[in-house]
């Protein structure tokens, strides 16, 4: 273990697991609560269409992501919101765009392409200190802003046409909140892969709001579930050789599956 | 009893209201005054829910003129304490009585202020009223339809509203809730607080509500509790004999009345 941990890449990996969870399990339970976990999965897919473009031009493919993800996120919700029909058509013809973009502009690129499966498939072992270093600013952001809005936050996820008849800003909420989850998609990306970025943003959240009632408990259930989902995957996968991206969601896959069962027969348990 | 003509609280005249190709509200008149308690009744789809979203400023009007405490409804709609219909709730959600009350006690401008003791203390006062203060650690998903109902109305209370407004609050709640908050609600209502009342229970509402009226694209209202044959037959196509029965006020007028 202490070997382990005596690795550049392991070390990175590990703050990368700290500052990943603390994302997901704030924004997750955000998304879990309002149910946006379709328009997550849509804006994850999308965002591939950046990485491609990106690569294509020789930029940084997380600039790229970071991009897309957060016009994916405005785009979508602006469907959400404003159109009346076909929502949910909609989002997934976007999401399928995403993705052909993505995967024809790498296409074009010629060359060796093995980074961009790190995109699809998430890969927490070859994490730099730059990815480091945006995931923290992330982290701040989002942490600061749901501190700012948490009573209105919870509000409007609760109902929200009660929280527009107190005036409280309902639409720039959404919008504050749908960016936020633009960008922790892409920080999540790095790790588990958009492919399987869903599980990682809904299920430690899931799990906290099936035993608890207080959304900042769930919140830090949902932090602390994620960093275990991702520090055991990743230890497992390292030990095993598997990929880590999917190593990591099965085991809070597993979890989840558990805590579903657990809940339906432990009587005793808060409701 | 003595008509007392007071300020009135919401006013709507000539209002047209409905969707993008469809008008569902026809040439409305309303004013409700201080401390009214009106009951509203009419089919489904005759714009009962139509006709709150727009006293509530959620909807434009197509024509007329709405006001809220003499103001437009995006900005009177501060004074108006909403209790939504029942059934839109997502019932898992994870949170407690005591925060759901506590919401009453946001609003647009403290955003960006904390809640004081001062809040505490009102969100405590209303779980008294409604009888709930010892569940207000509670998860709103471990409590019964009709104590659910009931802390919606304190949320509702908690925003301190000149006017409550209620979108069937006793759907889908078993008979003796029912009476229980229809009790609750004519006690606010001798506080002072006005209170229309969107429901198809008539025979409930009708030994409640101080006026009745029938709502069905048009308005049927005459400032009573009386419902008039005119009025079932226009504004709620249901059988007379049918409502007749076993109520506990005589609330059909008899037939000659000529209104």
């Amino acid at each position: 273990m202490a070997e382990l941990l005596s690795y550049g890449f392991m070390q990175n990996a590990l703050m990368a697991a700290v500052l990943v969870s603390l994302a997901s399990g704030v924004i997750g339970t955000l998304v879990v609560l309002k149910r946006m976990v379709f328009i997550s999965g849509g804006i994850a897919h999308t965002a591939y269409g950046g990485v491609g473009l990106a690569f294509y031009f020789g930029v940084n493919p997380i600039f790229g992501a970071v991009a897309f993800s957060l016009l994916a996120s405005f785009l979508m919700g602006y469907v959400q919101r404003k159109t009346r029909q076909r929502q949910d058509t909609l989002i997934g013809v976007m999401w399928a765009i995403g993705m052909a973009i993505g995967i024809i502009f790498a296409d074009l690129t010629p060359g060796y392409k093995a980074d961009l499966m790190s995109y699809l498939f998430g890969s927490i072992l070859a994490v730099t200190n730059a990815d480091l270093l945006l995931m923290l600013a992330v982290d701040i952001l989002v942490i600061s802003l749901v501190v700012l809005f948490y009573k209105e936050l919870q509000a409007t996820a609760f109902d929200e046409t009660f929280a527009r008849v107190r005036n409280l800003p309902v639409d720039l909420l959404y919008v504050i909140l749908i960016a936020m989850i633009g960008l922790s998609v892409v920080m999540l990306m790095r790790v588990v892969g958009l492919i399987m970025i869903i599980a990682l943003l809904t299920v430690p959240a899931a799990i906290g709001a099936m035993y608890l009632k207080n959304m900042k408990h769930i919140m830090w259930l949902a932090t602390g579930l994620s960093l275990i989902f991702t520090i055991g995957g990743l230890l497992i996968s390292y030990t095993y050789n598997l990929t880590s991206g999917a190593t990591i969601i099965l085991v809070s896959g597993v979890t989840y599956l558990a805590a579903l069962v657990m809940h339906r027969f432990c009587r005793r348990c808060p409701n | 009893m003595a008509e007392i003509k007071s300020l009135p609280q919401v006013e709507i005249k000539n209002l047209y209201g409905g969707y993008d190709h469809e008008t569902v509200l026809e040439d409305i008149n309303l004013t409700i005054r201080e401390n009214d308690f009106i009951g509203l009744i009419g089919p489904n789809g005759g714009g009962k829910t139509t006709l709150l979203k727009i006293i509530l400023g959620l909807l434009p009007p197509k024509k007329g003129s709405v006001h809220v405490m003499g103001q437009p409804p995006q900005r009177g709609r501060q004074h108006i304490g909403y209790v939504p219909q029942f059934a839109i709730f997502d019932s898992d959600f994870p949170i407690s009585v005591y925060d759901v009350v506590k919401m009453g006690r946001l609003s647009g401008k403290r955003v960006f202020k904390r809640l004081t003791d001062k809040d505490d203390d009102i969100v405590e006062e209303k779980l008294a009223w409604i009888d709930l203060l010892d569940y207000k650690n509670r998860g709103i998903r471990e409590l019964s339809g009709g104590q659910r109902q009931r802390v919606y109305i304190a949320r509702a209370l908690a925003t301190e509203p000149e006017v409550l407004l209620l979108d069937e609050p006793t759907i889908s709640i078993d008979f003796e809730s029912r009476t229980k908050i229809y009790e609750l609600l004519h006690n606010i209502n001798q506080q002072g607080v006005t209170i229309l009342l969107v429901s198809h229970d008539l025979n409930v509402i009708s030994s409640y509500v101080k006026t009745i009226g029938c709502l069905n694209r048009n308005f049927h209202y005459h400032g009573k509790k009386e419902i008039t044959e005119e009025m079932l037959k226009a504004g709620y196509n249901c059988p007379v004999d049918l409502i007749a029965h076993g109520l506990p006020h005589r609330v059909l007028a008899d037939h000659q009345e000529g209104r």
